[in-house]
């Protein structure tokens, strides 16, 4: 693919998916109370933009904050069930069930243990965002080649040397896809857990604007919180080509 | 020091054949090496002889029959570096393991660099380099292991057949540079009579040995040798392999 074609291709999907949006929106039988067209999205988007970027910041630093959180606890995590067989196998099984606890259901209880301010929502964000990231560290972790392991208790490695020079290293690459599977999951994330009681944010604004007949400006907020995913998504790729740039190199056995 | 000796070693793996059942990999195995002395060990693939140097590494343990060797080494057919770090961090990982911090390690790391053609490629990581080059830097990082003991496990079996001769050649003026108790597996017979002192030679499963050669050959030796020649004819005709 030429590089004319990388810009163009995606511009044409999007722009063919906002004039269908467009003609149906204007011309279908949806009231455009309930699916506001995208020339009103776009009109929101502008006329709302300082309302917007208030809300975007409160979200934006929520959704940062609980990607650092389930990163580190679900890095940890990933390094205790890889070295126990254990708790892998007495404590994956929960793990994957954690994922299935509808956040509404819990949102009482949370709201009961930890009030209306940020840290509702850092757990529900990491609740969400902690699972990828555990499944692909570990999984990272267990592709650790068992020859290099060989070697290194031939050079009389301890366990934690191993884990330093090895497996921590191994495990990196394994982190940073986790966290770019988090980062979309943690926006939804964010959404649901300003619906279970906020002041402020992008979920909010979603929440406030539909009962109030405002749907585009509640697309609007859709729009912002989509792009900063993507924005979200790209920067953890740069970030991950420069510090584990070995990771997308052909493995073992190069000769040159 | 009493470098290696291996005396009537018989090591099964329970379970682990085709339909469950028990692979005995050595059987009735004996090896000696003399400390400071290169002994090759050949056989068909399959014959047990990784086995046999985990056994003399200390990887393993033996179910019947003992294994008394100084402290040994592994370098391992594949060179195993590790991806994200230079080739003289990796070079060092001997070292670091030991706990000597990453500069200091550096440090003992770079003369090695200098001495095996490696000069101005401390800095680059595995991927940057060549095969050969990977398994030199390789080589350094089992020297730096500071063990009596090498235990190479076919280190040029992943390089295409140029690169192996010239490493061949590197590895017998390492060698005599850097003295050490060598066990040698191969397949290439030829790469056994030119870089060993004895050649030993194995059967196939359940491995055990069937006849041992005396090179003693002056060195450096070329493939091309008439003596090398007629040695390597005599191991296959061992191995039942005759030409």
């Amino acid at each position: 693919m030429n590089r004319a074609a990388r810009v163009v291709a995606p511009l044409a999907i999007l722009l063919a998916l906002l004039g269908a949006w467009e003609l149906y929106a204007d011309f279908g039988p949806v009231d455009r109370l309930i699916l506001p067209a995208p020339h009103e999205v776009a009109q929101r988007l502008w006329l709302d933009r300082s309302l917007l970027w208030d809300n975007l910041k409160v979200t934006a630093g929520e959704i940062l904050l609980g990607i650092l959180v389930a990163g580190a606890a679900g890095f940890v995590c990933a390094i205790a069930l890889h070295l126990s067989l254990t708790l892998r196998r007495s404590t994956y099984p929960l793990l994957v069930a954690s994922q299935t606890i509808p956040i509404p259901l819990i949102a009482p209880l949370l709201v009961v243990w930890l009030g209306f301010g940020i840290a509702p929502k850092l757990v529900v964000i990491a609740l969400i965002s902690f699972f990828p990231i555990v499944v692909t560290t570990l999984d990272a972790l267990a592709r650790v080649d068992a020859g290099q392991v060989k070697l290194m208790r031939t050079l009389d490695a301890s366990r934690w040397r191993i884990m330093r020079h090895v497996e921590l290293p191994a495990a990196l690459p394994g982190l940073f896809s986790g966290a770019k599977v988090a980062v979309a999951v943690a926006v939804i994330g964010a959404v649901f857990a300003e619906w279970i009681g906020s002041s402020s944010g992008l979920g909010n604004l979603v929440q406030t604007s539909i009962p109030n007949l405002a749907t585009a400006r509640a697309y609007a907020a859709v729009v912002i919180l989509s792009a900063f995913a993507i924005t979200l998504f790209a920067l953890l790729t740069l970030a991950e080509r420069l510090v584990v740039p070995w990771a997308h190199e052909p493995p073992q056995g190069r000769n040159r | 020091m009493d470098g290696v000796r291996v005396d009537g070693v018989e090591r099964i793996f329970r379970g682990r054949g085709r339909r469950g059942d028990d692979v005995v990999a050595l059987r009735g195995m004996s090896l000696r090496a003399a400390p400071g002395e290169i002994v090759a060990v050949v056989g068909a693939s399959g014959c047990g002889k990784s086995t046999l140097l985990e056994l003399i590494c200390g990887l393993q343990a033996p179910d019947a029959g003992t294994v008394a060797a100084d402290p040994a080494v592994l370098m391992p057919q594949r060179d195993l570096l590790l991806p994200w770090a230079s080739a003289l961090d990796n070079a060092g990982l001997a070292l670091r393991v030991r706990g000597v911090s990453a500069a200091k390690a550096r440090v003992e790391a770079v003369p090695w660099f200098e001495r095996f053609g490696l000069g101005g490629f401390e800095h680059a990581r595995p991927a940057e380099l060549s095969g050969g080059m990977r398994q030199r830097v390789a080589f350094v990082r089992t020297l730096l292991a500071g063990k009596p003991v090498l235990a190479l496990d076919e280190p040029f079996a992943a390089l295409d057949a140029l690169t192996r001769q010239e490493m061949q050649g590197w590895l017998a003026r390492a060698l005599a540079q850097e003295p050490r108790t060598v066990v040698l597996v191969t397949h290439d017979v030829e790469e056994a009579v030119v870089l060993a002192d004895r050649v030993v030679v194995m059967s196939p499963r359940p491995g055990r040995a069937v006849a041992e050669l005396e090179v003693g050959l002056p060195r450096p030796r070329h493939r091309t040798d008439a003596a090398v020649v007629a040695l390597r004819e005599r191991a296959l005709e061992a191995l039942g392999m005759a030409a």
